[in-house]
């Protein structure tokens, strides 16, 4: 590293300029994949021109509070600090160089050789001729089935799916065209000056809507694999293409991949993903990943109000109490729980897994999730008005774990 | 005007200690930056460490006027930076119209508008307020929970951080010639957006630990016993190793020893931890955590060794 580096309590003798030194540091953050803007570092040298380079604690809290943005780039703070100013070497983590296959490449055609679900590959002339009729095909098929080709079909089919959310009522009042609500002053003074100053006409607001928040928590231990990568897919549409859309993965623990998947190129997104998350296709603690989202997110905000949709099989390697625990905590603070099952099409099923039996008393509406028709099938669950094919009115949709299970 | 108040991170901590705040070494540095560099600064944390507090010590330590500015979903242009009083303009309006008939003029559109359209008639809110001209130190501009409000308002916000300038288009443009001194707090329900960040100085409030926290309980509920200060403390420790739903926050200790001293209590019990138990965890599930096996009296029994460890 040639970046400059402080005399005072790194024991050399040579004193760059802070901006200088501000500049070296932020280059090894970024190295680090820290997020550093511009802006951040023109703070960081203002900050050490103002507190000085010769006391540790000052540089260290200086260079937290101008170029950290969240607690979770902590450790790689500290991690290049000690490099930086203290000369000391990198301990490099375990986890940082577990680059583990990760099955979730981006299929481009060429390569054919990571879709040993599908029972036999399709020569090469064969998918030419499929793709006339392939999106019809495709709807039922089930996603363990899919050879890479159609997978990436698959992903323009959902890419289509409108997600659109029950609104509710927002606090924010709009114009209404109807003379009841609340008086709108600002228009009615402004008509009253038309006809000088006699407030005739009368304005009046209403309550606008909004969308509910949709928040999406996809398992990816071993045993949904198959259907993982085709539902990943499904998730990144619905980040990409909506607001107020919040995804996780689950597997031996929670990762949270909205800003991964909010990229519009789904090869891009998916596998920044899939970089992100460390334990894809490992094993599956329901309970402990629910708690998680429930103690940092969702309890606290993110789930309020909001539909959550949870894509697993209900395999768990935790305690089931725990799952109930934490799935009854998160239906009192949801406005519908919904359970994507994969497995729930398979004919004779019955949800035997202990953690899928577990959790199915908090869940509003259990649903497929095996194929491109049942994800529409979700999509017209998530926006609130068809429910296995009935419509169901808003005020009715919650609470109705019981049905949801028959 | 700002440098005055302090040039180094010891006298910030000096100061905000004098004022009924205990900061640790990284807060103290970030406040002083945030006044120096007079940057906002954002504050996120768990509910109750202290962050809302921080902005209140600010301003009885600089003597500024405290204006705050609570967010929530919807909140718009109207509840946080200005209105036009309607119900006195209309009432100027009828004024206006009864005189005219009276003297017999034709009245003037135009001149009736400009009337209207005044600072007579400018209801102003707390960002407008915080970027007014005025006498004396800066105010302190407390925008609260941050990550309540929607992220359009976050946008707009945005403007008025970078230029502390907001204009009303019938009146002209406000412009601070002294920007408040700005505090944003997050609980983090949601991503507070990275361009609203960049403008701010960002600090991640912690919990103190164990002696700053029987310092700071100290400092605000001096009244209480010490011993039981220090061994309300100790149990608060103790519940936050517990892995519950709601780790208690200082807020929750300071709470905890005023409604003991109340009490009238001198020294922890288990009587009086199951009485009171309500002022600390206020999830049915934390409580029963903690009175299950061992429960209480364990708790008991570390508050007491820990709580005359040191006294």
């Amino acid at each position: 590293m040639d970046s400059p580096t402080p005399e005072a309590f790194a024991g050399r003798t040579t004193v760059a300029a802070p901006s200088q030194l501000a500049v070296g540091f932020a280059r090894l953050l970024r190295g680090a994949g820290v997020a550093v803007p511009i802006a951040s570092v023109i703070g960081f040298a203002d900050a050490l021109t103002v507190l000085g380079v010769e006391t540790r604690d000052h540089v260290y809290w200086a260079g937290r509070t101008t170029l950290l943005t969240r607690p979770e780039d902590e450790a790689m703070f500290e991690r290049a600090f000690a490099v930086f100013w203290e000369r000391r070497h990198a301990v490099v983590e375990a986890t940082e160089a577990e680059e583990q296959h990760i099955t979730l490449t981006i299929d481009t055609g060429e390569d054919d050789d990571d879709n040993t679900d599908a029972g036999t590959p399709p020569s090469d002339d064969e998918t030419i001729d499929l793709r006339f009729s392939a999106a019809e095909v495709l709807r039922d098929k089930d996603f363990a089935e899919y050879t890479s080709d159609e997978l990436e079909l698959s992903q323009q089919m959902m890419s289509r799916l409108r997600l659109v959310g029950t609104p509710r009522a927002s606090r924010r009042l709009i114009r209404s065209k109807r003379s009841t609500g609340a008086l709108d002053l600002r228009r009615t003074v402004q008509s009253a000056l038309r006809t000088d100053g006699e407030a005739i006409e009368r304005h009046n607001r209403r309550q606008g809507e909004r969308l509910r928040r949709l928040v999406l928590l996809l398992d990816v231990s071993g045993s949904m694999e198959p259907y993982a990568r085709a539902l990943v897919r499904f998730v990144h549409a619905a980040v990409a293409g909506r607001q107020k859309v919040e995804a996780f993965a689950i597997g031996t623990r929670l990762t949270r991949v909205t800003r991964e998947l909010s990229s519009r190129d789904p090869d891009r997104a998916l596998s920044e993903a899939a970089q992100r998350v460390h334990d894809w296709s490992g094993g599956t603690r329901l309970g402990d990943c629910l708690r998680q989202f429930n103690d940092e997110w969702g309890v606290r905000g993110m789930a309020r109000g909001a539909i959550v949709v949870i894509m697993s099989d209900g395999w768990d390697r935790g305690d089931p109490l725990q799952l109930a625990e934490q799935m009854s905590r998160l239906h009192r603070v949801t406005f519908s729980t919904v359970w994507v099952n994969p497995l729930k099409v398979t004919p004779g099923y019955a949800p035997l897994a202990r953690g899928m039996a577990a959790a199915l008393p908090y869940v509003d509406h259990f649903v497929e999730g095996h194929s491109v028709s049942a994800m529409e099938q979700l999509a017209n669950v998530i926006s609130g008005n068809v429910i296995s094919g009935q419509v169901v009115p808003l005020q009715t949709a919650r609470g109705n774990g019981k049905r949801a299970s028959a | 005007m700002t440098d005055s108040f302090a040039t180094t991170v010891d006298e910030v901590t000096a100061a905000l200690t004098t004022h009924g705040y205990l900061p640790d070494a990284g807060l103290a540095t970030a406040i002083l930056l945030a006044l120096r560099l007079k940057r906002p600064l954002l504050l996120e944390g768990e509910a109750g460490v202290g962050k809302t507090e921080v902005a209140k010590v600010l301003a009885r330590w600089t003597g500024g006027e405290l204006i705050r500015l609570q967010c929530y979903e919807g909140i718009d242009v109207s509840q946080a930076v200005y209105e036009w009083d309607y119900s006195r303009q209309l009432i100027h309006l009828r004024t206006a119209e009864a005189a005219g008939q009276r003297g017999g003029m034709e009245i003037d559109q135009d001149r009736l508008e400009n009337e209207l359209y005044t600072e007579r008639f400018l209801t102003k809110r707390a960002l407008l307020r915080a970027i007014e001209r005025r006498e004396g130190p800066p105010p302190i501009l407390l925008i609260d929970e941050i990550d309540r409000a929607d992220d359009e308002f976050e946008a707009f916000l945005l403007e008025v951080l970078s230029d502390f300038q907001i204009t009303v288009p019938e009146l002209g443009t406000f412009s601070a010639d002294d920007p408040p001194i700005v505090i944003l707090t997050s609980n983090r329900t949601r991503d507070v957006h990275d361009a609203l960040k960049r403008r701010c100085l960002y600090h991640w409030v912690e919990h103190p630990d164990f002696e700053r926290e029987v310092a700071i309980v100290r400092l605000r509920v001096p009244d209480v016993d010490a011993t039981l200060t220090r061994q309300v403390a100790a149990a608060v420790e103790a519940m936050r190793a517990l892995n519950l739903y709601k780790p208690p926050g200082v807020a929750e200790t300071i709470d905890w020893t005023a409604a003991l001293g109340v009490l009238g209590a001198t020294k922890l019990t288990e009587a009086l931890v199951e009485a009171t138990l309500g002022t600390v965890l206020k999830y049915r599930e934390d409580q029963q955590r903690v009175r299950g096996p061992g429960g209480v009296a364990d708790l008991v029994k570390q508050a007491f060794e820990r709580g005359f460890a040191h006294s």
